[in-house]
């Protein structure tokens, strides 16, 4: 118990620094993921091929990988030292940002052709139909796989505790260190990561309510608390088809 | 800056990290291929099913990295670290196989079942003979992406000192202060082994998704 009192702070600082880093991460991730998504939806070869090209590197690459390198390679060819948390976010973001891209090209594409013939035949521009019609079609249906990618962000987060960051996963390592109880130290992490994924889930829930209403779709179940229960299988599945 | 004899002087390093790279991903994936059908299997029985579940859904829900501190400090001192990297990559990774499974088994049509009940098979035999060989076909394309993610998971292992790739890389940058040849030939060579085990894994989803 005493464990508990006297760390709990610490590793709710770290929680924060996890939760920031996923947060900012995602946000770089949503908008790399958009752009490049949308770029790959479009008929000119020299877009299509900057989207694969953006997709293909860094879905091959893992992202411990490509955060060591920005950190550590990159300031001995340049002059410049990227800061490390600013390096831990970049190489998130432009890991879960390529799967994001993916996602983003399959929804657009799998809205009905229909709807863009309607638009067409309405004389709308490319900008209208997309903000328009396409896209809060397509916005329902990559939800839930966000939801997922954000998850596996928030997890893969834990290593940058390995270039110095004090998260939560570098919190649990300095206990270990500094207490010699392994069990408790990294329980502690664990039951906080957990925690933070389930309010990530429930987030992206309600957010697939709303976009689901917007588009005149009533949402099964009723209240608050259906949101807890476990979703359906095809959304579960870590998206990493490559 | 760059240095080309340097970067190539130091490829033969690299390729045997590649190896234990490659050894501890197909152990390990052979490990969440078992586990994960056994967790999918007994999901189904009741009591000790849902514990299960739950277990599962706590390891899947929280980061690998910990999961391989946890595990590091804790095990036997006789254990070497490959072997505990690839058990941990195993576990973790079954979490995901098992809803692979499970997601294959519901597929199967019900109509495969009631004909089991008819012809009265013993439930070897229905799982064995009926039921599984057409829920794995299906997941074959599924389960191979999870072989390309576990792949891209195993720099990880260079946190508990196992001798992969990332590792060596990184020797490499502390004995010569040079890191920027030996990542990025790391990024290379994890772009030559997944980009074309994508194609792969693309063609047998057009193989298999037909069926």
């Amino acid at each position: 118990m005493d464990f508990f009192v006297s760390t709990f702070p610490m590793y709710l600082a770290g929680a924060g620094i996890t939760l920031l880093l996923t947060v900012a991460g995602s946000a770089l991730a949503f908008v790399l993921a958009m752009a490049v998504g949308i770029l790959g939806t479009l008929r000119n070869p020299v877009a299509r091929g900057i989207a694969t090209f953006y997709t293909e590197v860094f879905r091959g690459v893992a992202a411990l990988v490509v955060m060591f390198w920005l950190a550590f390679a990159i300031p001995q060819i340049t002059p410049y030292q990227l800061d490390i948390n600013f390096a831990a976010i970049l190489a998130l973001g432009l890991n879960v940002g390529a799967y994001g891209a993916e996602v983003v090209r399959a929804s657009i594409n799998a809205v009905p052709r229909a709807q863009t013939e309607a638009t067409v035949a309405l004389n709308m521009s490319w900008a209208r139909r997309t903000w328009r019609v396409i896209l809060p079609q397509a916005w329902a249906q990559m939800l839930p796989t966000f939801g997922n990618l954000v998850i596996e962000l928030m997890k893969a987060s834990a290593i940058v505790s390995l270039v110095g960051v004090a998260d939560l996963t570098q919190i649990a390592n300095q206990q270990r260190a500094a207490t010699g109880d392994t069990v408790l130290a990294f329980t502690s992490a664990l039951v906080m990561y957990f925690v933070i994924a389930q309010v990530l889930v429930l987030g992206v829930r309600l957010l697939e309510r709303r976009a689901n209403r917007r588009l005149g779709r009533t949402p099964a179940g009723g209240g608050l608390l259906a949101l807890l229960r476990p979703p359906a299988a095809t959304t579960r599945a870590k998206v990493t088809a490559l | 800056m760059w240095d080309t004899e340097f970067a190539i002087g130091i490829i033969p390093q690299l390729l045997e990290g590649l190896v234990v790279t490659v050894q501890a991903t197909v152990l390990g994936y052979a490990v969440a291929l078992v586990l994960g059908l056994a967790v999918a299997l007994i999901r189904r029985v009741r009591v000790v099913g849902p514990l299960v579940f739950a277990v599962f859904e706590f390891i899947r829900s929280t980061p690998l990295l910990v999961q391989l501190f946890f595990v590091f400090y804790l095990a036997p001192a006789n254990l070497t670290p490959l072997t505990i990297g690839v058990a941990v990559l195993g576990v973790h990774y079954a979490a995901y196989t098992a809803e692979v499974y499970r997601s294959g088994i519901e597929g199967v049509a019900k109509g495969q079942w009631e004909a089991c009940r008819a012809l009265s098979l013993p439930p070897l035999r229905v799982w064995g003979a009926v039921v599984l060989p057409q829920a794995i076909r299906k997941v074959i394309p599924a389960l191979g992406n999870y072989l390309i993610a576990m792949f891209k998971d195993t720099p990880l292992l260079f946190a508990i000192t196992v001798h992969e790739m990332m590792f060596v890389a990184d020797t490499i940058g502390s004995e010569t202060f040079r890191s920027m040849e030996a990542y990025t030939l790391v990024g290379l060579l994890f772009l030559l082994v997944s980009v074309p085990s994508a194609i792969v894994i693309r063609r047998l989803e057009r193989r298999y998704a037909a069926v």
